[in-house]
């Protein structure tokens, strides 16, 4: 049957207009309860840099870790000179688990808003950094736990978007991760970050307090993630500068 | 008015489960599975089958939409115009893939970050579109509805196994259960071929040639 042209457009119109109401009107539905899911999975990464955190959150429901946030992160905004904002351009509060870190990456390093998650679980405080940077194939992302020395690694979390299988994307892994734990990421008094050298089995003559030891058959992602560190842990000096003295401080009325 | 009743053939009514409905179902099972015998929807079963657990999201997420789709495009079979069917076919399918996205976004959000690039190529995935094509434009919705779910259960056993050996030799685990070391073989190494791509064709290629020794399938 050959039908008319005019009927094959009001046909398409028609199925036009259905098939995108039924998709607002999902997405429309659907939005509050995606959204809880994004957030929960925002704290769960945030809490997963702390190697402690980490180990219990397989058994935590989705309530439970959201109390545990609560109870033990607080959250502020610094922007590259390292002062607190509060506010984004158009004047609406800013929530630092609500800045997206992939659209600020695209921004200058200069423009951009850094989130930091201050940890503090009794006597024990931690900052919890984003990062973000290129792997290999896409992008690559995680937390840095920095100690309350500034100086060391308490734990790291990455994620990535496209690194292969099997050789890059073991940076998810926690067998890769925990070598970064107790890192030094300052040497003579200057910043170097943690390096992840190339090959993989050096002999602890190869690796020190900075370097930790690499991935086979994925240097190119290795260089990534060392590439995203050095760089973020850089954008945050200026924040620490400013503001881990006063942190110090009110840590101590606070006992 | 009356007219109308008296043309309508007299069908002595068809079992919900007759003996030609029932073929529907198994055919795609073996005989004429989707992967192993009409080569279709390749890319997914190597990209997504590196662990058991998405792969049967994956697996879930394309017989619901083989179902969906099969049934409302043969609802519609009569008033598609022909000219543009590939369009709307398309379209329906493109809807039903966004909505499971959406789905698992608000309810299994850890799948949908592993998953949601794959998700979204199901809408590319021969299979479907074969399906609508071949039986769904020319059937009544409910052999239609039985045809998506042979279709999709072919595609699930298929990649399934597939998965199954992958992150069994690839990771050493089954559904993330460490089943080497819980029978003492704590230090078995892992194959990384497994992992990459090449060894999704190489389990395949077992799976065909096990299946064709036993069914005599040739191609020709």
């Amino acid at each position: 049957m050959r039908q008319s042209n005019t009927y094959i457009i009001v046909f398409s119109l028609i199925l036009t207009a259905v098939l995108g109401g039924l998709l607002s009107g999902v997405s429309q539905v659907l939005g509050p309860t995606q959204k809880k899911a994004q957030d929960l999975d925002t704290k769960k990464q945030i809490l997963g840099a702390i190697p402690a955190e980490k180990a219990k959150l397989g058994d935590m429901s989705p309530q439970e870790i959201l109390d545990r946030y609560a109870e033990v992160i607080s959250s502020e905004v610094a922007d590259y000179e390292g002062n607190l904002v509060t506010t984004n351009e158009k004047g609406e509060p800013l929530v630092a688990e609500n800045v997206n870190i992939e659209k600020n990456y695209k921004k200058p390093a200069e423009e951009r808003v850094y989130p930091v998650f201050k940890y503090r679980n009794g006597s024990e405080v931690a900052y919890i950094l984003p990062t973000y940077g290129a792997g290999l194939w896409d992008a690559i992302w995680g937390f840095v736990a920095l100690n309350e020395d500034l100086e060391t690694i308490k734990g790291v979390t990455f994620s990535h978007k496209g690194e292969t299988p099997g050789l890059g994307a073991r940076i998810t892994t926690d067998e890769v991760q925990e070598r970064y734990q107790g890192k030094s990421i300052v040497e003579n008094q200057e910043l170097v970050s943690v390096t992840m050298i190339k090959g993989e089995g050096n002999p602890p003559s190869k690796l020190d307090d900075t370097k930790v030891d690499g991935l086979a058959g994925a240097t190119l992602t290795a260089n990534g993630v060392n590439a995203m560190l050095l760089n973020y842990l850089g954008y945050y000096q200026a924040y620490f500068n400013k503001h881990s003295a006063n942190a110090d401080a009110m840590s101590m009325n606070n006992q | 008015m009356s007219t109308e009743t008296l043309e309508k053939p007299i069908v002595k009514k068809e079992a919900i489960f007759s003996k030609r409905r029932k073929k529907f179902v198994i055919d795609p099972l073996s005989d004429d599975n989707p992967i192993t015998i009409q080569v279709l929807g390749i890319c997914s079963a190597l990209a997504v089958t590196t662990q058991m657990k998405p792969t049967m999201v994956m697996a879930i997420s394309v017989t619901m939409v083989l179902i969906l789709s099969n049934l409302i495009i043969s609802l519609m079979r009569n008033i598609i115009p022909s000219r543009v069917r590939i369009i709307v076919q398309l379209a329906v399918v493109a809807t039903l893939v966004t909505l499971v996205n959406e789905v698992l976004k608000a309810y299994a959000f850890d799948m949908y970050k592993e998953l949601s690039v794959f998700i979204g190529l199901i809408i590319t995935n021969c299979i479907v579109m074969g399906r609508l094509e071949a039986f769904a434009l020319g059937n009544k919705p409910y052999d239609s509805m039985l045809d998506g779910l042979g279709s999709g259960l072919g595609y699930s056993w298929i990649i399934l196994t597939v998965a199954f050996f992958r992150e069994l030799f690839g990771s050493g685990k089954v559904f993330g259960y460490p089943v080497f070391e819980a029978i003492g073989m704590d230090n078995l190494a892992t194959n990384g071929l497994m992992v990459s791509p090449v060894g999704a064709f190489m389990v395949l290629g077992f799976i065909i040639w096990v299946q064709r020794t036993k069914t005599g399938y040739v191609e020709h």
